[in-house]
């Protein structure tokens, strides 16, 4: 078997066995909170009768294992449940929530992570000058500042002062593609401002650090341009540890939008996974979670293929 | 018009440093150099580290590395001053008109790109030759350097191929952009000696046949002086002597060169086994965890009390693995080690402090094997705490002794190692070593980093410490020389075997297996035209091809 086949195959297996411990972690963590789906449906004021009925009724009497390999079956199945609050199926909701916010975090990542690169590449080829020092400032401030404040003086000044892009991040089916974009551009830009600084810091030092390499030195002594000598010399061996903060930051997108969809009233997953904990919804939580834990374990997987298929000497054996 | 094609007037090179604790600032590197090279000649530049040729090799390209900087004077490269010259001129001269070979070709090849496109790149890109072209030159060159499947090692990655013929395609991307000049940076160095040989011809004929011009640096007069028709001894960033290999060779005027020539002069009288040896290594063999094969196949060696066992091969003979298994480092799968008239457990965990004591070891790289944190006076004192219990004055006493007879004295003791030379670093291991009263050192290849000079003077100090403490070396080396100067016996090892193993006298007489007289014709002798004659003589492959 070749080795390639071999290691990624032991990465997605492992892959399948972190995302059964993340549902079992998550499964057992809201077990262990205080009170029951029972207990969150009826209120404090339940009589013990009605809640020792209602249990009866859900099931909740049975073992937390049985429960949970139940729960897991279903999901295995695609079907995550149903709402406490109102019923629905979880699985029909999560569906456009999540197209949402991948579509947000597709954009962003579109945006950023050739922009971040870029930078990177041109902090490397002007170090220690302005240019690097201006692209550092700017993009460590960006990350500095909390996201939600971005957000709103993104809004003040882009939307309110100069009346360009909507304020209310809101889409729905029957809008086009244009105006979908119109009305995300500011959370694209937000999100943006927030991961450009990691990847880019990451793309400079990947890339410096294989700059000081001989084979550099031999790239020199061909009388290349500095740019050519680190797009085709420095770059190719750098790839591992990009593509590794760019997953990482991708997985930020999807599962870290939790603040900006808020600030902006984005109808993505952060907003109905916020909306139903303050509801104590739970089999919605849960889906939720299994859902941010495999869209995470799923990246970070992409992540470590991708630096193993990078990698001359696995790919092409002796 | 002249026939220089590289002239070289009053060169001075700069360098900021940085010192620990000190303001940087900025020092004189090489003192104003000169020299000239014709079309098509090879001109030697020899030195011990310092001295400065490295930098003056690449100044000829234009280049500084790190911090260094060409501070004054002139280097002409068909007839311009290449040091006033637009950055963008600069660009067209290296990988055009003159092209670099680097000690290390594993290190200077990029792994992640092919051997072509790399050979092929300074060539396509300086516009000398279509892509096309400057393939089939290159499948030309491959064949040219004795390459195996010239017309497909192209096609490999770095990591695919080994050492020495890494260092031949190194060859062959100098060459392909057809240079005038091509500076060889140490380009054997790194090779094992039955490896270098064959690299060294094939550079050798490459450059006959192509007739072009080459720098050749290196610190082994022996190596130069088979491959170069002019020579400039270098120390310290001066020009020491400069003349034709013939007149170095067999004629040197200075002091210093002299000392070149004659280098490895030390005389050891072999000594006669004794009844009971301190070590005996019986029927060992040994694999690393993960590998299905064995790297060592029974071996059988014994060193007896205050003598010297040299074990000798290439690398990947397993003479390091040999030292890990003593050690305990490295448990073997069968055979068993007796030490000091006791059996030693296999493995580290089971051995007592008393064994620990009495076995020591000094390593190659004397940098890495010491706490940069710590003096010297730290650094000796601790087996003195941790063996001896040792405290204050009466240890103090006992490393200022130590120091004395290492040749470094008391004013060393607040030292750290990054003020002390590459010598001066060994001889401090050596007194850690010592410090433990051991009655066995495992010396791995404890010269090989060092300059000749150098490592003569420690190669001298362990065989008088060998008579004043009466401890035994068990001496891993490749260098021949190194084994002559100082062993009692000889094991030489080949893939994992002992294929010779006897006293001094015994071993490097005829007559020899196959391998060790390899091995021993290998050794670069300080006669023109050595490389030729040994070339004729050969009855064996290269271990290394």
């Amino acid at each position: 078997m070749h080795p390639i086949l071999k290691l990624v195959s032991q990465r997605l297996a492992l892959g399948l066995l972190l995302l059964l411990g993340a549902s079992a972690l998550i499964f057992g963590l809201t077990e262990a909170l205080p009170g029951d789906a029972a207990q969150a449906v009826l209120g404090q004021s339940a009589t013990p009768e009605a809640l020792a009925n209602l249990r009866e009724e859900m099931g909740l009497n049975r073992p937390a294992l049985t429960r949970y390999f139940e729960w897991l079956g279903g999901i295995v199945q695609g079907d995550l449940g149903q709402s406490l609050t109102n019923k629905l199926d979880i699985a029909e909701s999560v569906g456009g929530r999540l197209n949402n916010t991948l579509f947000l975090a597709f954009w962003a990542a579109l945006v950023s992570v050739p922009l971040a690169i870029f930078l990177g590449l041109l902090a490397v080829r002007y170090r220690n000058r302005w240019p690097d020092k201006l692209i550092s400032a700017v993009t460590l401030t960006t990350i500095s500042i909390p996201e939600f404040l971005i957000g709103y003086v993104l809004v003040y000044f882009v939307a309110v002062k100069l009346g360009m892009f909507s304020p209310l991040a809101m889409i729905n089916d029957s809008m086009s593609l244009g105006q979908k974009l119109n009305s995300i551009a500011l959370p694209v830009m937000v999100l943006t401002m927030v991961v450009l600084a990691h990847m880019m810091r990451m793309t400079r030092a990947a890339i410096l650090n294989v700059m000081q390499s001989a084979y550099v030195e031999t790239a020199e002594l061909k009388g290349l341009t500095n740019f050519k000598i680190i797009y085709r010399h420095a770059l190719p061996n750098a790839v591992a540890p990009i593509v590794n903060v760019v997953m990482l930051n991708l997985a930020y997108l999807v599962v870290g939008v939790v603040v900006v969809e808020v600030v902006f009233v984005y109808p993505g997953m952060g907003q109905y996974l916020v909306d139903h904990v303050t509801k104590r919804d739970v089999p919605v939580v849960l889906a939720c979670g299994v859902i941010f834990a495999a869209i995470y374990i799923g990246l970070n997987m992409v992540a470590d293929i991708v630096a193993i298929l990078a990698n001359p000497r696995l790919r092409h054996p002796k | 018009m002249s026939d220089t094609l590289l002239k070289v007037r009053d060169l001075k090179i700069g360098a900021t440093v940085y010192p620990p604790g000190e303001k940087p600032h900025d020092i004189e590197i090489v003192h104003g150099v000169s020299f000239d090279l014709e079309r098509g000649k090879v001109l030697g530049l020899i030195g011990e580290s310092g001295a400065g040729k490295s930098t003056i090799g690449l100044a000829s390209m234009a280049y500084g590395r790190g911090g260094v900087q060409i501070t004054g004077g002139e280097v002409w490269v068909n007839g311009r001053d290449i040091l006033t010259t637009s950055y963008g001129d600069i660009r067209k001269l290296r990988g055009g008109e003159v092209t670099y070979v680097s000690q290390s070709a594993a290190a200077s090849f990029n792994p992640a790109k092919k051997i072509m496109d790399q050979v092929v790149e300074a060539a396509v890109e300086q516009k000398k030759f279509s892509r096309k072209e400057a393939e089939a030159r290159a499948r030309e060159l491959f064949a040219k350097l004795g390459l195996p499947d010239p017309d497909n090692i192209g096609e490999r990655y770095p990591h695919q191929v080994s050492g020495g013929q890494l260092q031949r395609c190194m060859t062959a991307l100098a060459l392909c952009p057809e240079p005038d000049l091509v500076v060889f940076d140490e380009p054997t160095t790194a090779l094992d000696v039955t490896t270098q040989i064959d690299v060294l011809m094939a550079i050798k004929e490459a450059i006959a046949d192509t007739g072009v011009a080459a720098l050749y640096i290196t610190h082994d007069l022996a190596v130069v002086a088979q491959v170069s028709d002019d020579i400039m001894v270098l120390r310290m960033g001066n020009t020491v002597e400069y003349g034709t290999t013939d007149q170095i060779i067999n004629n040197p005027q200075e002091e210093y060169t002299k000392a070149l020539v004659s280098v490895r002069s030390i005389e050891h009288e072999e000594k006669q086994p004794t009844p009971e040896p301190v070590l005996s290594v019986d029927g060992i063999t040994a694999r690393y965890k993960g590998l299905n094969f064995d790297v060592l196949h029974n071996v059988n060696v014994e060193l007896h009390p205050g003598q010297t066992l040299a074990v000798v091969g290439e690398s990947g003979s397993g003479k390091s693995t040999l030292a890990r298994v003593i050690t305990g480092l490295l448990p073997p799968r069968d055979g068993e080690i007796t030490f000091a008239g006791r059996k030693l457990s296999p493995d580290l965990k089971g051995r007592t402090r008393e064994d620990l004591r009495e076995l020591q070891m000094i390593y190659q790289m004397a940098d890495v094997a010491m706490n940069p944190r710590q003096t010297v006076g730290t650094i000796i004192g601790r087996p003195l705490e941790f063996y001896f219990n040792m405290r204050g004055a009466e240890k103090r006493k006992r490393i200022v002794e130590l120091l004395d007879e290492i040749e470094l004295g008391e004013k060393f003791i607040d030292r750290y190692p990054a003020e002390l030379s590459g010598g001066q670093k060994q001889r401090v291991c050596i007194a850690r070593s010592l410090a433990a009263k051991p009655k066995m050192i495992i010396c791995d290849e404890v010269t090989s980093a060092l300059d000749p000079l150098v490592a003569d003077g420690i190669l001298k100090l362990l065989l008088d410490l060998q008579k004043i403490e009466d401890v035994a070396y068990l001496f891993i080396t490749h260098d021949l020389a190194t084994v002559r100067a100082i062993s009692d016996s000889i094991a030489v090892m080949y893939q994992g075997r002992v294929v010779r193993y006897g006293p001094k006298s015994q071993v490097l007489s005829p007559p020899f297996d196959d391998y060790t007289d390899l091995l021993l014709s290998s050794v670069p002798e300080m006669h023109l035209g050595w490389l030729e004659e040994v070339v004729a003589h050969r009855k064996m492959e290269s271990a290394g091809n």
